[in-house]
């Protein structure tokens, strides 16, 4: 019994690893530290970058790496995740372990020109270091996370490949808008013409409405389609209504849109590391 | 007749030599020179920003000539040994290649804890930008020799197992030298600066 626990103990050090935990959004944050709402506006910030640029970044806080150090883990965390494109590899990842008062910055091969070992420590030292001190965790993440961004900004990467429609900003920022028009508008329909043909009052209203905006039919009719079958599956209740919402929400980005990527789907796409970056802390 | 004899004969062949596992061998032996080379590009790496950072530390800390020396002397040992891929193949020149680099690591960890004496040096940016390079550059090694003492063991097992190894006997492969447990344990810790621990 003894020698078995002895053997445990020998072995602990070697299997005691702190697990990778599994990607399921851009934010991980395994200490409780930020509020939901600061980690929801992390994301929305990283999520607004990568279709802008491409570039995948992440962000995990665990409570500690040991036995490893941190450069370990985050290769780990690097290898497994795959943040970045495939091929491009333009990943990084912030890893923070808050009991060790560690961080680091771990760079895509595709980075390591732009953001490269003085830049991210540059980075570490001067604007996330003196934030993490006043114990101002998310300040420091998010204004590391800036100027990472800005960084890889000035660095020429392939363009951010998204099978994008012909949508300007205006239609895009009107989506909700009009989502919650298409809702309201399906409800009363449904109310006055019953289940099936206020559905396809709705779904006519709004794929003429979409068709107009966009200008492109086959939007219209995809958009006119959605509305459809959202009315008529969606409940008669107001309550349920405002539960069915966020899913629909996600369902028209998703198909209409082709946002790819959304409600728990992130995934890395592929991008290797080599150790590159750098570590810091506090 | 004779024709669709030897065409036979030649597939025969073919398929012996698939199922004896040549492919493999031969896929295995990529991965371990691509990991080679990798090794080897972030040992050149580190052994470019030698230089600068000599320069950087004479700038502020002259009398430190020793240390100083050290470096420059294990950085011209480090460019005298021709690092080609075939190095891999020849354990005498991968032993002396080892050698060469470890002390090259010692040297800079030992100017790096010098350094720390120095203040006015240590709040240079420059210095401190070489800082985190070599960090980086130590840690890509660190890296690199884990992806290739992996490939490595790859391609051991497959040159030693049944029934591969009888095709690596045909073909000449051996088994590839490794990094050494003792170096392994330097690897696999954080690149950390060290008093105490010479390498060897």
């Amino acid at each position: 019994m003894i020698r078995a626990l002895l053997l445990l103990a020998f072995l602990l050090p070697v299997w005691a690893q702190v697990a990778v935990p599994p990607l399921k959004g851009r934010v991980t944050d395994l200490t409780g530290t930020l509020k939901p709402e600061q980690v929801s506006s992390l994301e929305q910030m990283l999520a607004d970058f990568e279709k802008r640029k491409g570039s995948q970044i992440v962000v995990l806080m665990v409570p500690t790496t040991q036995p490893e150090a941190i450069e370990q883990y985050a290769l780990r965390v690097a290898e497994q995740w795959k943040i970045g494109r495939g091929k491009v590899d333009d990943g990084a990842i912030l890893v923070v372990a808050k009991d060790d008062r560690a961080l680091r910055i771990e760079v895509g091969y595709g980075l390591e020109g732009a953001l490269n070992d003085a830049t991210s420590s540059r980075i570490i030292r001067e604007v996330i270091v003196p934030r993490f001190r006043e114990g101002d965790f998310f300040g420091g993440i998010s204004a590391g996370l800036e100027r990472v961004m800005r960084v890889i900004d000035g660095e020429p990467l392939p363009e951010a490949a998204r099978p994008a429609p012909r949508v300007d900003g205006g239609l895009l920022q009107m989506l909700p808008v009009l989502l919650i028009l298409a809702l309201v508008v399906g409800g009363i329909l449904r109310r006055l013409f019953g289940r099936f043909f206020g559905a396809i009052a709705t779904g006519g209203a709004v794929g003429a409405l979409a068709w107009l905006l966009v200008g492109a039919l086959a939007v219209g009719v995809l958009a006119g389609i959605l509305a459809f079958v959202f009315t008529l599956v969606g409940g008669g209740s107001g309550r349920r209504y405002y539960g069915g919402f966020p899913g629909g929400f996600g369902g028209y980005r998703g198909g209409g849109f082709g946002g790819g990527g959304f409600g728990g789907g992130f995934r890395g796409g592929g991008g290797s590391f080599g150790g590159g970056g750098a570590s810091g802390r506090w | 007749m004779n024709t669709t004899m030897l065409r036979w004969a030649a597939l025969a062949v073919l398929l012996l030599l698939a199922g004896c596992g040549y492919n493999t061998i031969q896929s295995a032996e990529e991965q371990v020179k691509a990991a080679w080379s990798e090794v080897l590009n972030q040992y050149q790496r580190r052994a470019d920003l030698v230089p600068n950072l000599v320069e950087t530390v004479k700038a502020f800390a002259k009398q430190e000539q020793d240390v100083l020396t050290r470096v420059t002397e294990a950085r011209s040992r480090v460019g005298s040994i021709q690092a080609t891929p075939e190095l891999v193949d020849n354990p005498e020149a991968f032993q002396r290649f080892q050698q060469a680099q470890g002390e090259l690591t010692s040297a800079l960890s030992r100017l790096l804890v010098v350094a720390e004496n120095y203040p006015q040096l240590k709040s240079d940016a420059n210095f401190r930008d070489l800082q985190a390079q070599l960090e980086g550059t130590e840690n890509r090694i660190a890296v690199a020799r884990n992806r290739y003492i992996k490939a490595v063991e790859q391609f051991n097992v497959t040159v030693r197992q049944f029934p591969t190894n009888l095709t690596a006997m045909v073909f000449g492969y051996k088994p590839k030298p490794n990094f050494t447990v003792e170096n392994e344990r330097d690897v696999s810790k954080a690149p950390k600066v060290d008093f105490g621990q010479k390498q060897k």
